[in-house]
């Protein structure tokens, strides 16, 4: 099992999700974040002076898959969330020692 | 006499008794429905831009961890003003003493005034709870210069000790009958000297006295709600109708114009700040259109009554250009941490529209003229008063205003509240409770 962390741009989450639940993935949890990397901050207007903001409005996907949909859910994801500018996000993998399902109390892919 | 003579006789006679009651019933002295139906509407205009209107502008420009903490400070100034203006403040500013500077002390408690008491033809009550409105707002919008940083207790106790001896006095100069100000010839229809040029000087020396917030200038300190600001800024406006067209205490054609004219003016205002905006920064900006409409608004305050439509476009127009220049002018060449550009919009608009007004009353200006000099005016010598009430209220204010700020800050052990406690914010610092629990 696997923990997919995908930072994408806001907008691109519905895409994402529908991407996701097309592979055959159950469930996954959407964070608001701010933060930055190559794109750096944008813009802003205040009475006539502009200000540089550092940290940008992103998405946060977490979600927990079976070895097997590893592959086919990172491509989904990166397919999804292009959009071909800069600012489109990253996605990490981390192992998962183990999942269980609080209910019912099933454990490793039945929890899933 | 033949009898066709005093035919004619018996109906003049007949006629001048009919006509005499609506003669004395519009005379001073007797209580006129009309303007007391209006001055009671435009009583609860001017509350109802302190809270909720300047409360709703102010909050939604400081973060959310302030935002609580300048809706308090607005209500807490409403509710001790109001108090302030019963025990002393109607006295010193509009009692009987025949002193230029100062009321007395007889009307203190308000003395004297009863159900039946007059003032002009309203309820004497009714002029109290008017001018007592606008008590409220001026030290309020001062709110904006220390936002973020003051302290709870400080604020009070400075803004109480600045109504009496700024406020309350400059009020008689100007708007008493026998205010020195008043005496020269001075034109502040509705507060332009008195309210905006007091608020904004006090505003620029407290933000000085204080210091800037901390990352002022180095992080962005963006409006936490900007839809609350908005919204704020609607209700000024409408709130602005009750501030200008009262200010004629009486519904007339006085009233009528000063109404269209202050429209017409924060229309202006809002236009001209927003395409200032659009021009130099590619796009026009909410926030720049609302503060064009407020610069518009405080510029045309003074003038409102003796210019007309075509002078209220003009002062929308200068104000929103003028307030936009000296805005980015204090905060990022003068480094002076005015949060929420109290003297610019507030002080520069009074400044400007006390002016102005001594130009466009002038009924020789064509679509842009006014109504004319008092007896005995020029241009010249008008715009000579104009700039003696300008300079005379703009250092009053200043020297009172070091002067009290020194003494609270002994009061209460400084005037700022720690720099853990700026960080937490003043929601939690001060008041104990956040603004937001989501």
């Amino acid at each position: 099992m696997k923990l997919i962390t995908a930072i994408i741009k806001p907008f691109k989450s519905d895409d994402v999700r529908e991407a996701l639940q097309e592979l055959g993935v159950n469930g996954m949890t959407v964070t608001e974040v701010k933060g930055f990397g190559r794109q750096k901050g944008h813009t802003e207007l205040y009475r006539g002076a502009e200000y540089v903001i550092d940290f940008l409005p992103k998405a946060k996907i977490e979600v927990a898959v079976s070895d097997e949909l590893l592959e086919p859910a990172i491509e989904a994801i990166c397919k999804a969330a292009n959009t071909g500018q800069i600012g489109d996000g990253k996605i990490f993998v981390t192992p998962i020692e183990q999942s269980i399902r609080i209910r019912t109390g099933e454990t490793g892919n039945d929890a899933l | 006499m033949t009898t066709t003579t005093r035919t004619a006789l018996t109906r003049t006679l007949c006629l001048l008794f009919t006509a005499l009651p609506t003669v004395a019933f519009a005379a001073e002295g007797e209580l006129d429905g009309a303007n007391t139906a209006w001055i009671l509407t435009a009583t609860a205009l001017v509350l109802f831009m302190t809270i909720p209107g300047l409360s709703l502008f102010y909050a939604g420009l400081v973060r959310s961890k302030n935002v609580l903490s300048i809706l308090m400070q607005c209500f807490a100034i409403t509710a001790l003003i109001s108090v302030l203006w019963l025990v002393a403040g109607y006295s010193i500013a509009f009692g009987p003493a025949e002193s230029g500077f100062w009321g007395g002390l007889d009307k203190a408690f308000l003395n004297g005034v009863t159900r039946e008491s007059l003032w002009g033809n309203i309820p004497e009550s009714l002029f109290i709870a008017f001018q007592m409105t606008f008590a409220i707002i001026t030290p309020a919008l001062i709110v904006g210069a220390f936002a973020e940083r003051m302290k709870f207790s400080s604020m009070l106790l400075f803004s109480g000790l600045w109504a009496v001896f700024v406020y309350f006095p400059v009020c008689h100069w100007v708007w008493a009958e026998h205010g020195w100000l008043y005496q020269m010839g001075l034109i502040d229809f509705a507060g332009g000297t008195v309210v905006h040029v007091t608020a904004g000087v006090a505003a620029v020396i407290t933000a000085i006295t204080l210091g800037k917030r901390h990352g002022f200038l180095v992080t962005p300190m963006m409006p936490h709600n900007l839809t609350m600001t908005i919204t704020g800024a609607g209700m000024l406006w409408v709130g602005w109708f009750g501030f200008n067209a009262g200010s004629a205490l009486a519904a007339n054609g006085s009233a009528g114009m000063a109404l269209l004219a202050t429209h017409i003016s924060a229309a202006a205002g809002a236009l001209t700040w927003m395409c200032i905006e659009w021009v130099r920064h590619g796009k026009p900006s909410g926030l720049g259109a609302v503060t064009g409409m407020v610069a518009g608004l405080a510029t045309i305050t003074p003038a409102s009554g003796s210019v007309g439509a075509g002078g209220g476009l003009l002062i929308g127009i200068m104000g929103g250009a003028i307030c936009f220049t000296a805005t980015y002018y204090l905060k990022h060449k003068v480094k002076i941490d005015d949060s929420l550009d109290v003297f610019p919009v507030h002080g520069v608009g009074g400044i400007l529209g006390t002016f102005m007004a001594g130009i466009l009353v002038s009924q020789n200006l064509g679509v842009f003229s006014g109504n004319g000099y008092a007896e005995g005016m020029s241009m010249g010598s008008q715009l000579g008063v104009q700039v003696i009430g300008i300079l005379a209220t703009g250092a009053y204010t200043a020297v009172v205003t070091i002067i009290l700020l020194k003494l609270v800050a002994i009061a209460t052990s400084g005037l700022r509240v720690t720099g853990d406690e700026e960080q937490m914010g003043l929601d939690i610092s001060d008041h104990d409770e956040k603004g937001y629990s989501m």
